[in-house]
């Protein structure tokens, strides 16, 4: 395990309680054509209350089905995943999700999606109406609170997705990617925007990417996933102090730094996708 | 302005062809090739179609009391029908098992047509009321359940897990997400449950004309027994009328739907 030597500030204390625990860890899939494949093999991570993880990792190393894991969507063959200490069963408000793609009800406008999560939290109409518009106009979607999902652009769908997701006040978010189907520029722009918005509330994060630069711009800690069958391989601590700025040196050091082991990783994936 | 050009352009070809029809039409009945009980001319037919409007002519009743029965027997029939389809497509979306058993059994169902039913119908209710709801109630089942059945079954797989790990589970899961994400694949099935529902309807009245001799198909029979042609025309042109009527508020609905959701293809 390695650690990046610069320790201006330490966010999270290295004695926060573990919030997520993945113990022993393995998970394998059933090919429509027969056969397995193991996603995730043997894994151990522990995620402290408040810490912001990224996981990385080339293609198919499984790093999306450790979030699915996390998040209760699946369930792993072997090995348990705790919240708390608690075992994690099924999926709930406690663990908001950001998919790939915003995941909006087309049905609905931005107003209600938004406010549809915080119905089955429970909440009365008054607070519902009122965390929801405050929620909005944090992601600049004020405005478009009465639009249709499909009348937004991706961005904009991503963010009220993101409204929705820190809305319900999660004790943790789950991200698979959230904005891997973005254009660059809008990427940047809502990696700032989650940044900042993060700094306030400080949710427990684990953040699922293959854009190296984008893991170490927002992460306490990156953890490298391998080759499949997935497991984890090296993680960084990135003690940068926030607000960072994507073209920080130090940043961009750390980036070369990570690059380097995960190329190993990719070349593996590409020798193995030549053999079949 | 321009909405208006527009609506004009949309509108002028449709005109042109049923004004080109009428006069080919009436031009071919004054050429005297045929009698006019074979052939009325368009006037004699919309004459009729005035005349027998609201007014009846016995032995038989008007067009709008025969239109009146007609949509009468076609609302609860289909609203039997949807009710019973939704409920036996939830059933077969409810896991593969129900899927292959009852669909299976609905896909069979679904070629039958469902005219064919009426001499069973008739056997088992008589020649009554019944026996025509039947045969309406049975043409809509397959079709509702089978679009009901695929239209969940296709609901986006991430819709619903992003339901679940918004914590809406079950019931909840079902009616907030899983039902509203199905209904543009359930509106697709209710239309055709409609088109069947309403020729099924036609045909049952055609063949059955004892119940108490009310519809538009009974009314068509009538008027073929009386050798009425130009009145034949007039409740052909009423039956096509209720049609359209039909299709264009379920196309509004359909367009809504899609309109709000950004399925709508622009043309």
């Amino acid at each position: 395990m390695r650690t990046v030597p610069d320790l201006r500030t330490v966010h999270v204390p290295e004695e926060a309680p573990a919030k997520l625990t993945a113990r022993g860890v393995s998970k394998s899939f059933r090919h429509a054509r027969g056969g397995t494949v193991t996603a995730v093999h043997d894994v151990d991570l522990e995620v402290r209350a408040g810490e912001f993880v990224c996981l990385l990792g080339p293609s198919g190393c499984g790093k999306s089905t450790l979030l699915n894991l996390f998040a209760g969507l699946d369930r792993p063959d072997t090995g348990e995943l705790l919240i708390d200490g608690r075992s994690i069963e099924a999926p709930g408000p406690d663990r908001a999700v950001l998919f790939q793609e915003p995941a909006l009800f087309p049905w609905m406008n931005v107003r209600d999606n938004v406010e549809f999560a915080l119905e089955m939290l429970g909440l009365p109409k008054d607070e519902r109406e009122d965390r929801t518009m405050h929620w909005l106009h944090r992601v600049h979607l004020g405005r478009f609170a009465k639009a249709q999902p499909h009348e937004l652009s991706g961005g904009m769908r991503q963010r009220a997705a993101l409204a929705r997701a820190l809305a319900c006040q999660p004790e943790v978010l789950l991200a698979d990617e959230p904005f891997a189907a973005l254009d660059a520029q809008t990427r940047e722009i809502l990696q700032r925007e989650l940044q900042e918005v993060w700094s306030e509330t400080r949710n427990t994060f684990v953040f699922v990417t293959h854009n190296v630069r984008e893991a170490t711009f927002l992460a306490d800690r990156v953890v490298l996933m391998s080759a499949p069958p997935g497991t984890l391989v090296t993680e960084h601590r990135i003690t940068v102090p926030r607000p960072r700025d994507m073209e920080d040196v130090l940043l961009s050091k750390v980036v070369v730094d990570i690059h380097a082991h995960l190329s190993k990783e990719v070349d593996k994936v590409v020798a193995a996708e030549i053999d079949r | 302005m321009s909405r208006l050009r527009s609506t004009a352009s949309q509108l002028w070809p449709r005109v042109a062809a049923i004004l080109g029809l009428l006069l080919l039409w009436q031009l071919v009945a004054v050429s005297g090739f045929f009698t006019s009980t074979v052939l009325p001319p368009p006037s004699d037919v919309i004459d009729s179609f005035i005349q027998n409007f609201a007014q009846p002519n016995p032995p038989r009743e008007s067009i709008v009391a025969g239109t009146q029965a007609s949509v009468i027997r076609l609302v609860v029939g289909l609203a039997v029908g949807i009710a019973a389809g939704t409920a036996v497509g939830a059933t077969m979306a409810a896991s593969s098992y129900t899927h292959r058993s009852v669909g299976s059994l609905m896909a069979g169902l679904q070629a039958l047509p469902s005219i064919s039913w009426l001499p069973l119908a008739i056997l088992w209710f008589g020649y009554t009321e019944r026996a025509v709801m039947f045969v309406v109630i049975i043409g809509a089942i397959p079709a509702v359940s089978i679009a009901t059945a695929s239209s969940i079954r296709l609901v986006p797989p991430l819709l619903v897990r992003a339901g679940r790990t918004m914590g809406a589970r079950r019931w909840t899961l079902y009616r907030r997400v899983i039902l509203p994400a199905a209904v543009p694949g359930y509106i697709l099935g209710l239309q055709q449950a409609w088109a069947l529902g309403w020729r099924a309807l036609m045909a049952g009245e055609l063949l059955l004309t004892a119940t108490g001799g009310k519809g538009l198909g009974h009314l068509l029979e009538a008027n073929r027994q009386l050798q009425q042609t130009p009145a034949i025309f007039a409740v052909m042109l009423m039956i096509m009328f209720v049609g359209m009527a039909v299709e264009a508020t379920f196309g509004a609905v359909d367009r809504r739907m899609r309109g709000r959701r950004g399925l709508l293809v622009q043309t």
